[in-house]
């Protein structure tokens, strides 16, 4: 291990560019860790995001070395090629500045892709009994760990080819609700995952899958979703 | 276009992918089995003319890459080159008819 590690760093907005620092290594050291010595030691207009540092919050994705990852939950030894960092921004997002992606254009999505539960019950009724061993909950189940990172829609070269395609994260949680019997809103929801900007858009390359701090197949859930609305298109109720 | 009528495009690309998979083994072991001794283009024509069988069978090939090679043009107009609409779908059409006449007179002028 040598005594530092060289970084490039993204500094400014879309027409930015990469400005490079010196940093002292650490033992189990992360990313985050580089980033954050860097704002404090050496240039304190460093702006970048982060809150949680232990990967539960999804706040400090950044693009490093190439890929998007958690930066709190990447060691520098894993990703350093001889002794260099380079980290930007998450790709597919605008730039508001520095490290910061501006992430609207992702949430927006989640709700154009009805990723809002909507109930029949009120606070008056019981609670619905669902049993997690069903079929459609163990669905449900293996894809609702998501906290919006944006790492997959980062990944996603869908996403970079056509930007109105809604993307992994949200598709998934499309996927989480089309399997939740207690959901009133599944026609409106078939409709809005289905077409040309959602999920038949997905060429299935699996960034997503790859990519996912929490071991999660968007992918998966994407192909169900083409199931779903082929059947429901084939049956005239989309 | 609808999203309905974009999900019937996309079932109707993967199901005429299914129906090529088949034509082109098909296709391939034929052509590989019959070209073995040599084969002069009168000697094919004697077999293949008024083989109804063999009719069907390209013809369904030849309706499948029409139905198929257009809409995955679509996609690849769009997310390559940003040509999205109208305008592009009814190039795509006229793509299909062009495939679907070409191929079908070839099918007639070997088969019929």
């Amino acid at each position: 291990m040598s005594a530092t590690l060289h970084v490039r760093v993204w500094r400014g907005g879309a027409d930015g560019a990469f400005r490079e620092y010196e940093v002292p290594r650490r033992e189990s050291q992360t990313v985050l860790d580089v980033v954050t010595h860097i704002q404090r030691a050496l240039d304190p207009t460093l702006a970048y995001r982060f809150a949680c540092r232990v990967g539960m919050c999804g706040s400090c994705a950044m693009t490093v070395n190439g890929a998007p990852r958690w930066t709190c939950r990447t060691h520098v030894d894993t990703v350093a090629r001889d002794g260099t960092l380079t980290i930007g921004p998450l790709r597919n997002l605008p730039v508001i500045r520095d490290l910061v992606a501006d992430m609207r254009e992702f949430f927006d999505k989640w709700a154009r892709a009805q990723g809002q539960f909507k109930g029949r019950r009120t606070r008056a009724d019981d609670f619905e009994r669902i049993s997690p061993e069903s079929e459609a909950r163990r669905r449900a189940d293996a894809a609702i760990e998501c906290i919006g990172c944006g790492v997959c829609y980062a990944a996603c070269d869908v996403v970079a080819a056509n930007p109105a395609y809604l993307g992994p994260a949200a598709l998934n949680r499309a996927w989480t609700l089309v399997n939740d019997v207690r959901d009133a809103a599944q026609p409106e929801r078939l409709r809005a995952v289905a077409g040309d900007d959602a999920s038949l858009a997905c060429h299935t390359h699996m960034s997503c899958t790859e990519r996912c701090p929490k071991a999660l197949s968007p992918t998966a859930g994407i192909a169900g979703l083409k199931r779903a609305v082929s059947r429901a298109a084939l049956q005239g109720k989309l | 276009m609808s999203r309905r009528a974009e999900t019937l495009l996309w079932v109707a690309q993967r199901a005429s992918a299914a129906v090529l998979g088949v034509c082109v083994l098909v296709h391939l072991a034929t052509i590989i089995y019959a070209v073995q001794g040599g084969l002069t283009g009168a000697e094919i024509l004697a077999r293949t003319r008024g083989n109804t069988a063999w009719f069907t069978f390209y013809t369904v090939f030849v309706i499948a890459v029409a139905v198929h090679a257009p809409i995955g043009l679509r996609a690849v107009l769009a997310e390559w080159f940003g040509w999205r609409g109208r305008a592009r779908d009814f190039a795509l059409i006229a793509f299909a008819v062009v495939l679907a006449g070409m191929g079908l007179q070839a099918v007639s002028g070997v088969f019929a």
